[in-house]
């Protein structure tokens, strides 16, 4: 064996012969366990392969009754342990991972003995594919997350799941396990596996090894016959073409790992077995050394760990407790803040606003959202019951007098909220923390006049609030650890991914889009039109093109973020006469998924049209040199914040690596700043 | 208010496979165990809709940890019966189960419940005799009892003292006898439909299945002679003629007769009568005897009327004080037909229902049998016997 892993935690594959009632010959039930509790859950790296292959030969060798494997409580196994791909150097050890997952699985699927999956937990890639190597399967109604996520990042079901899932279940149910599921961040539910016919038999989790023994002692006894329906072949061609024109317009072609998963399942209607799975290796073997692949890893370990233990954070310890939250403002970002606060924190939390008609509507929205969950079955009658009773609202602020946390989501005008603060400070303690939710104006100088200035903090979400996991905080230059301290806890407990910021302008995703727009915006000035900027993107598969992102963000608070960053930046950060018409015009950009053509007559003139490649070029080195400044100034710790930011706020993809990634690959950081975001292995190919 | 009182039934039994303190279910929680009985009964019994169950009576000796909190609640909540079904726990130590049994009884008997499960857990490797207990100083001080009453294994050495009949050798040779029953059953295929098959874990060899008790061995009278006696010097009590440590579960489902034939539940059992008894804390293995006289005298029948005993092989000397009290001979073929809990394992609060679920076989092999008693003895002085009816009787011809 040519690849290693130095740091694999090894899942072991552990024998024992069992008797089970009914069956006059033992059965070998593999565990499959690494040996730790659910947190870290059973993966397949070399060795752990090796395992499985001795523990299949030594329960091939005992002649059971059956062969069945499962897993340890509440995992089964979650699929290839994709933290030794970085030790992966060579195509050649690339190809030999594939070879070795066929090899060892394979065994279960040529075997004379019966062979059992008892998919007792999560069963996710190289996991869900071992179960699908044997000969029945039964899943567990406690087994929460069962998948084939492989193209999420960047790779392909590469230990035969893309050759037998469809054979299995037929093309629809494959194409939405292995293509549509990984790209909307999906898993598949126990009963869904069960009716999509993933799993033969469902039972339930409280005594799911015993019925799953008892009914594999059935079948191979011959009392219990499965009946699978035939896979229809007719309607696979039009199934797969149907997927890829859902793809390429939602990816425009981008992600590399959705193309090649699909010419898998193309593939898998005809060829043999064996040509189907040396096809997947190969294209795992692409895929594995293919920057994409690469990025898709970082970002994804970006998203699972560092977003989990933020950097530069003062000690937990230092956190105060929060047991009642004021918001000032009731209109609609102050009353999804108070929706979010009441359920994460399930403390009081009441809202203050100018008039009684502006509070009443809105708790009324509050409630009427809690009312909403409630009946949708996402909130239980008893903490619905409980929320109602939490949130309330007044004309009067001294109700914060006993608020340890006091946000204010107001109209972005620093006069107005320095004017808020100074009135709050003569009614809150002086340890209450002063939040604001400002996405551009500087917390320093919100809190210059304040006589405790160090306990007020940015805390910046992204709309909708109660979807996008991001939350930016920032310190301001007096804030003290404490408060930083708190503003981490209370992040953690509304279950926000939070990112330390300094105090500067736009902070991180604002500005980062803002520098975009604005390198948009300059192009349609110079005379590019629309439709041609807002194709120029299309080859990144970013989320959205620039006209729906900038409809949804909408034009008005772009402008005024784009003022800011004018103002703090002024060469470059353009002031664009054509946003400002559009602005003013107050029009809907799309139409029907369309630029609206009135919005298209407001961007006429300039003299010097870009193509599409330099619209794209000129945008990328302007991210490349604010993102550079950025550092610089020490707006976060390092670049994997910004990448951590754009993912999990503006939604870039992962097979970016969220931006600097792809910078440093296309070797446009090099070009602009003369040096990369990342060293070479971090996000890309080793060197 | 006038009423009639309601025949109660025993509808069906089962236990966990019953394994060694420390043995194969040491990874394995003691509330799981009652679960899985309480599911194998309900999967069992698919005509019995799982809101008509009115209680769970759960007994367990040591109430803490996995065998604390209300365990007959928690068990129904944890097994999958509906959060309007209540229960609770219940200790009586050895009778736990026996006396869950005889409270839904009485509960059904009066018309409170239609019906109801009622069982007993003890995992003696998780939760050891004498967990946590805290004997009242007075014990000792005004002399209340023995402090040998406290300790099970040095009332049987009383016992032994206070019945010389009962010599070493005939203790012996009834140990011998329930492994030679129980190994016969298990060969004949009687014991294992009463078993749950429960998924056991541990790290080092992954998942298992238990399927028979871990407890029965081969021996021998020589091999028997030899076994130390841990309660006294010279003593007479060994592990070869007492239970040992054992951890299990066992679950029954009563009815009221009416409501069992109406929902199509079968009838193993008819309960006749029952009694409890204290005796001497010291001699507490003496306590089977007055409670079985006082169940007899309850039902108006005499020992002559009973045609198969199922008794709790605590320890042999008290089994065999039964049986000299009422001239049985040690090895009639009417007492525990496929051995005992010497054999078997004694998890302290789960026996008594293994007792019932044994006699309710027994029963259907033996329709020229009317009557049979399960009993046992209990710590600090008691006795517990439960009469119960055959229904598969045909008549007054043997």
């Amino acid at each position: 064996m040519t690849i290693e892993h130095p740091n694999e935690v090894v899942t072991k594959a552990i024998v024992r012969l069992v008797a089970v009632p009914g069956l006059d010959r033992q059965a070998a039930l593999i565990t499959l366990d690494n040996g730790f509790d659910y947190k870290k859950p059973n993966s397949f790296g070399p060795a752990g392969l090796a395992s499985l292959d001795a523990a299949i030969t030594e329960a091939t060798a005992a002649e059971p009754a059956f062969i069945a494997i499962t897993g340890k409580p509440y995992i089964f196994c979650v699929g290839a342990d994709i933290t030794g791909i970085p030790f992966l150097t060579s195509r050649e050890q690339a190809l030999e991972l594939g070879e070795l997952g066929h090899r060892v699985f394979v065994r279960l699927k040529n075997s004379t003995i019966p062979t059992f999956a008892f998919i007792n937990g999560a069963a996710l890639g190289g996991g869900l594919e071992v179960a699908l190597h044997c000969h029945y399967r039964t899943v567990s109604t406690g087994a929460t997350a069962l998948g084939l996520p492989e193209v999420a990042i960047g790779l392909v079901p590469g230990w035969g799941g893309s050759q037998l899932l469809p054979n299995l279940i037929g093309a629809p149910g494959a194409a939405q396990v292995i293509l549509q599921n990984p790209l909307t961040q999906k898993v598949l539910r126990p009963k869904q596996a069960r009716e999509l016919g993933v799993a033969d038999e469902i039972f339930e989790a409280a005594d799911f090894l015993e019925s799953s023994l008892l009914w594999a002692a059935g079948v191979v006894g011959g009392k219990t016959t499965v009946e699978r329906p035939e896979v229809d072949k007719d309607m696979w061609d039009g199934v797969l073409f149907f997927a890829k024109q859902q793809l390429d317009e939602k990816l425009h072609g981008a992600v590399p790992s959705a193309n090649k998963a699909l010419e898998l399942l193309a593939l898998a209607k005809e060829a043999t077995f064996e040509d189907g799975t040396a096809a997947e290796t190969e294209a795992l073997a692409d895929l594995i050394m293919g920057d994409e692949s690469r990025a898709s890893l970082y970002a994804f370990d970006l998203v699972q760990r560092r977003a989990k233990r933020p950097v530069g954070v003062p000690d937990k310890a230092l956190a105060r407790k929060v047991t009642k939250v004021g918001i000032i403002g009731a209109g609609l970002m102050a009353s999804q803040l108070a929706l979010l606060f009441a359920r994460r924190l399930q403390v009081p939390v009441v809202l203050t606003d100018l008039d009684q008609a502006r509070v009443d509507k809105g708790v009324g929205y509050v409630l009427g959202q809690i009312d909403k969950l409630a009946s949708r079955g996402r909130l239980d009658e008893g903490t619905a019951a409980k929320l109602r009773g939490l949130v309330s609202g007044s004309v009067d602020k001294s109700v914060f007098a006993d608020a340890d946390f006091v946000i204010e989501a107001v109209f972005e005008n620093l006069d107005l909220k320095k004017q808020i603060w100074a009135e709050l400070e003569k009614i809150v303690s002086p340890e209450a923390i002063l939040a604001t939710n400002t996405s551009s104006l500087s917390v320093t100088e919100m809190a210059a006049d304040l006589e405790h200035p160090e306990r007020v903090v940015g805390f910046h979400f992204f709309n909708p609030v109660a979807v996008l996991p991001l939350l930016e905080i920032i310190k301001g230059e007096r804030t003290d650890d404490a408060t930083v301290a708190t503003a981490f806890a209370v992040g953690k407990e509304l279950k926000k991914s939070s990112v330390l910021v300094k105090d500067a302008p736009a902070f991180v995703v604002n500005r980062v889009l803002t520098r975009f727009t604005s390198e948009v915006f300059k192009a349609v000035d110079a005379g590019t039109p629309l439709d041609v900027v807002d194709t120029a993107f299309d080859p990144l598969g970013l989320p959205m093109r620039p006209i729906a992102l900038l409809q949804l963000v909408g034009p008005a608070v772009a402008h005024h973020v784009g003022e800011t960053l004018h103002a703090a930046f002024p060469d470059r950060f353009a002031d664009s006469p054509t946003l400002k018409k559009i602005v003013d015009a107050g029009l809907p950009l799309l139409v029907d998924d369309e630029i609206n053509p009135e919005v298209v007559k407001l961007a006429t003139g300039g003299s010097a049209p870009l193509t599409t490649d330099e619209v794209r070029g000129k945008a990328l080195e302007a991210l490349a040199e604010e993102i550079r400044l950025m550092l610089d100034e020490g707006v976060v710790a390092e670049a994997q914040d910004i990448d951590l930011c754009m993912v999990l706020g503006a939604g870039w993809p992962m097979h970016l690596g969220g931006v600097t990634p792809y910078l440093d690959r296309s070797g446009i950081s090099e070009k602009v700043t003369g040096k990369r975001f990342l060293p070479k292995g971090v996000g890309s190919l080793p060197a | 208010m006038p009423r009639e009182v309601r025949e109660v039934v025993f509808v069906d039994g089962v236990r966990t496979p019953f394994g060694k303190a420390g043995g194969m279910y040491a990874e394995t929680r003691a509330d799981d165990l009652v679960i899985r009985c309480i599911r194998e009964l309900m999967r069992r019994n698919p005509q019995l809709p799982p809101e008509r169950v009115d209680e769970v009576a759960i007994a367990a000796t040591t109430q803490i940890g996995d065998q604390g909190l209300t365990i007959g609640r928690t068990a129904a909540l944890l097994a999958g019966l509906p959060k309007t079904v209540p229960g609770y726990a219940i200790d009586r130590m050895c009778a736990g189960a026996m006396t869950a049994v005889t409270n839904v009884a009485g509960g059904i008997a009066m018309g409170a419940y239609d019906i109801a499960i009622a069982g007993g857990v003890e995992h003696m490797g998780r939760h050891p005799m004498g967990e946590g207990v805290d004997p009242n100083p007075r014990i000792l001080a005004e002399k209340l009892v023995d402090p040998s009453a406290l300790v099970m294994g040095a009332t049987a050495e009383n016992l032994h003292d206070r019945l010389p009949d009962i010599t070493k050798e005939r203790v012996d040779r009834y140990g011998l006898n329930s492994q030679l029953k129980t190994a016969k059953a298990y060969a004949d295929g009687k014991l294992q439909g009463d078993l749950v098959p429960v998924a056991l874990r541990d790290a080092e060899q992954g998942w298992g299945l238990a399927t028979v008790d871990e407890a029965p061995r081969e021996t021998s009278l020589e091999k028997l002679a030899t076994l130390k006696t841990p309660f006294r010097p010279h003593g007479r009590v060994t592990a070869g003629n007492a239970a040992g440590l054992n951890d299990g579960a066992t679950a029954a489902l009563l009815a009221d007769e009416a409501t069992a034939r109406e929902l199509g539940l079968p009838v193993a059992m008819r309960m006749v009568s029952f009694g409890y008894v204290g005796v001497e804390p010291e001699i507490m293995g003496y306590g089977p005897i007055p409670s079985t006289e006082k169940a007899l005298k309850k039902a108006g029948l005499t020992i002559d009327d009973i045609g198969l005993f199922e008794l709790n092989e605590a320890f042999a000397v008290q089994v065999l004080a039964f049986l000299d009290h009422y001239g049985i001979a040690e090895d009639d073929p009417r007492v525990n037909p496929w051995g005992g809990a010497i054999a078997i394992g004694h998890p302290l609060a789960s026996s008594g229902v293994r007792l019932m679920t044994q006699l309710a076989r027994h029963f259907a092999e033996h329709p020229e049998v009317r009557y049979g008693l399960t009993a046992m003895c209990i710590g600090i002085g008691m006795g517990g016997t439960v009469i119960w009816e055959n229904p598969n009787w045909k008549g007054a011809d043997k």
